[in-house]
């Protein structure tokens, strides 16, 4: 197909200056002369500060309803930050009251089936009280994900990210779900376009679609587009994720270039977004091919660890992710015919490509280790 | 000049009440009801002529009347009475050609609004979230009812082709509940114990009995001002429900199954006559299904009175209550919320949990 050979050509380009690059101060991008003017530390302290703030109003609000069993209370009061004040002592009685008061009220509204989906099948309640609790220590702890240009999204209105994908398992689109929700001030749900398999697989097409995933279809993510939702899609599908671990932070043919017209076509702007970590979680060195196509999935990974250790093999590596939203790229200003434009489609999908290897590149120099 | 009316279907609790629904519009003059079997509710003062639209008959009687509107109810996918899935499908595929046939020789047939399905879209994983008129089904319906309303549909398609003349309106229905509904889904609902399958969590949609009835009114008169009531419409109450949502708030607990057990257990349940627990069923309650109503709203100009939340909430008033009852379930909860030693130590503050699960 055409756009096959289009890319390529980019991708030659980058892997030839990879290393090189970020070093020249020539890269002209916005962030590019402060970081490597200033170095590392100074950025990561910038980008880090907001975490915690933002963070601190989440856990407060998920407090009252965060505890959906007695034992969930349980494990929140283990955790459960103890601020070292004079009036915590009368005032906790109170909290505690509202919090097994909420959570039994939330109970309630799940046993008796009184609560609302749309018509995606997403379901808020759960996903911000369940679905993203459950998610937060590994986005807190374990990966230690640290969040950049988070105001490149839109407070309100459309927004289709675009990031690279990599992993092996998707756990990249599952972080970058909760680095929106919980670093944006407007704490944006992002609604992320999963593969068919996706759907197909029983349990995770139930919990997918609850937690707001949808088809990566044209018609989906038009429609989410256009209600003013934030639409996370990762154009590198298969190719990207099942690549092996050699191949890390090469991005891959980016699809079709569909992602562009229907961001086109709904006038939404398309924020790149670079993920740095996720490669190393599975490093993929082998592909039962065989294996995979009797089960039917697109690849079957066989990495150090797995499947030599059963289940521990299973566990992904510690590293530290950084998730870095790039400047978006504006999409209002085409006319509406635009969108069947194949030239100016290669040519953003391009853009939107190059920009985000090109991020990549820059966060893979500043990283001091995979691990830390 | 008033309007002759032909339904078909009308020994059907829906055909039944939409003849006599339609007997008070100012705008129709007489009302013929045809089905193969004598009514045994009454249609008010229309005409019942049992015909068969099988039959070649259903011709005599269109020219016999000077039909100018026929709206085409009989396409079903339960047995009326006695007969098996064959019955069903000649009623539903030949009885439809027979009609059309019918329609397209008689010089005074005007309109014609055809009652199909939103089952015609299929149910795949593959299927984009939500279906508008013109999205072409990933997998098309294999066989059962579904089947038969696909093909229901391109033999109108082709009159439409060929009497132009002719005002075609096809409207599909998202799952008709209420009350009065025997359709096999309210059967299934009907289940003590709802036997689902593992995994999965269908979006569900439901339209309610009388905005069929509201609906089939505006397709089959003339349209009001900046609306348009020929071609085809989704009609679907607003908003999604889960299964695992109408479960609890029947309070009928789900029983969740392999796929594989699921279809035996669904062939089980069709043998000794539960229910009709169809493949094509199974497939709405795996993958679910989804309308846009979009069409509806804007160019046929129906709005839905009810939501499919409501569409559920009315049904579920009528059938005996589950197993779980969610008031019990809920006064349930409420007891542990008063139980609990944080309540009683709080004393005068006990009330504000109970104002908040109450709120």
């Amino acid at each position: 197909m055409a756009d096959a050979k289009v890319i390529p050509f980019d991708d030659d380009r980058s892997r030839g200056g990879a290393r090189r690059r970020p070093h020249q101060p020539s890269s002209g991008r916005r962030t590019a002369a402060p970081d490597t003017a200033a170095g590392v530390a100074p950025v990561c302290e910038a980008a880090v500060s907001p975490l915690p703030g933002a963070a601190r109003p989440r856990t407060e609000q998920s407090r009252p309803y965060g505890a959906e069993t007695e034992t969930e209370t349980e494990t929140e009061t283990g955790q459960g930050p103890a601020p070292a004040d004079g009036q915590e002592a009368e005032a906790r009685p109170d909290r505690w009251e509202r919090r097994i008061a909420g959570g039994l009220a939330f109970l309630r509204r799940r046993l008796t089936g009184d609560y609302e989906v749309d018509e995606f099948g997403y379901d808020k309640e759960l996903t911000d009280q369940v679905l993203m609790s459950l998610l937060r220590p590994l986005y807190e702890k374990y990966f230690r994900v640290e969040v950049k240009g988070i105001e490149n999204i839109p407070s309100d209105g459309g927004a289709l990210v675009v990031a690279n994908h990599s992993g092996t398992l998707p756990l990249d689109g599952l972080m970058m779900q909760v680095a929106v929700h919980d670093s944006h001030p407007a704490q944006r749900h992002l609604r992320l376009l999963a593969a068919d398999l996706v759907f197909v697989l029983p349990v995770v097409n139930e919990l997918a679609r609850k937690a707001g995933h949808t088809l990566a279809c044209a018609e989906d993510a038009e429609r989410l587009l256009r209600q003013g939702e934030v639409v996370g899609v990762m154009p590198e599908g298969f190719k990207g994720i099942g690549k092996p671990f050699s191949e890390r932070y090469k991005l891959q043919r980016f699809g079709r270039g569909g992602f562009v017209s229907t961001a086109l076509r709904a006038g939404t702007p398309i924020v790149p977004c670079s993920i740095v970590g996720a490669e190393e979680i599975y490093p993929m060195i082998g592909n039962a091919k065989t294996l995979a196509r009797l089960l039917g999935f697109p690849y079957f990974p066989i990495t150090p660890t797995f499947p030599w250790l059963g289940p521990l093999g299973a566990m992904p590596l510690p590293t530290k992710w950084t998730i870095q939203f790039g400047e978006p790229i504006q999409t209002d200003g085409y006319p509406p015919e635009a969108a069947e434009d194949p030239m100016l489609m290669f040519n953003l999908t391009d853009q939107v490509r190059e920009q985000i290897q090109h991020t990549l590149y820059k966060l893979l120099v500043q990283r001091r280790s995979v691990f830390f | 000049m008033g309007k002759v009316v032909l339904v078909t279907g009308v020994a059907r609790q829906l055909g039944g009440r939409l003849v006599r629904r339609i007997q008070r519009d100012p705008e129709v003059d007489r009302v013929i009801g045809v089905d193969v079997l004598r009514p045994e509710h009454h249609l008010g003062g229309a005409d019942f002529v049992r015909a068969d639209i099988r039959q070649p008959t259903i011709g005599r009687v269109l020219a016999e009347h000077a039909v100018d509107t026929v709206v085409h109810m009989d396409v079903t996918g339960t047995p009326l009475g006695a007969g098996g899935r064959t019955s069903v499908k000649e009623t539903n595929v030949i009885g439809t050609m027979q009609l059309l046939g019918a329609c397209q020789k008689s010089p005074t047939v005007k309109r014609l609004v055809v009652k199909s399905s939103t089952s015609v879209y299929g149910s795949a994983p593959r299927d984009p979230a939500v279906f508008t008129e013109t999205t072409p089904p990933k997998s098309l319906p294999s066989g059962g009812f579904a089947k038969d309303a696909v093909e229901v549909e391109g033999y109108v398609r082709g009159f439409a082709r060929r009497r132009p003349d002719v005002a075609v309106c096809v409207l599909r229905f998202a799952n008709i509940l209420g009350p009065r509904a025997d359709s096999p889904l309210a059967e299934f609902l009907s289940l003590p114990v709802m036997p689902t399958v593992f995994g999965y969590d269908p979006r569900l949609q439901f339209v309610h009995e009388d905005d069929v009835i509201d609906v089939l009114r505006i397709a089959l008169h003339e349209p009001r001002r900046g609306t348009l009531n020929s071609g085809t419409f989704n009609v679907a109450g607003d908003g999604v429900l889960l299964l695992s949502q109408c479960s609890r708030r029947l309070g009928r607990p789900t029983l969740p199954l392999l796929l594989p057990a699921v279809t035996r257990f669904g062939s089980v349940l069709r043998t000794i006559g539960v229910t009709d627990f169809s493949p094509e069923q199974i497939r709405l309650l795996t993958h679910g299904r989804v309308v846009s109503t979009v069409q509806t709203r804007e160019t046929l100009g129906f709005h839905p009175r009810y939501t499919t939340a409501e569409t559920f909430a009315d049904f579920a008033r009528s059938r005996q209550p589950g197993l779980l009852p969610p008031e019990a379930v809920a006064a349930a909860v409420d007891r542990v919320a008063a139980g609990l030693p944080t309540a009683r130590a709080a004393g005068g503050h006990s009330s504000q949990p109970d104002g908040r699960t109450a709120g």
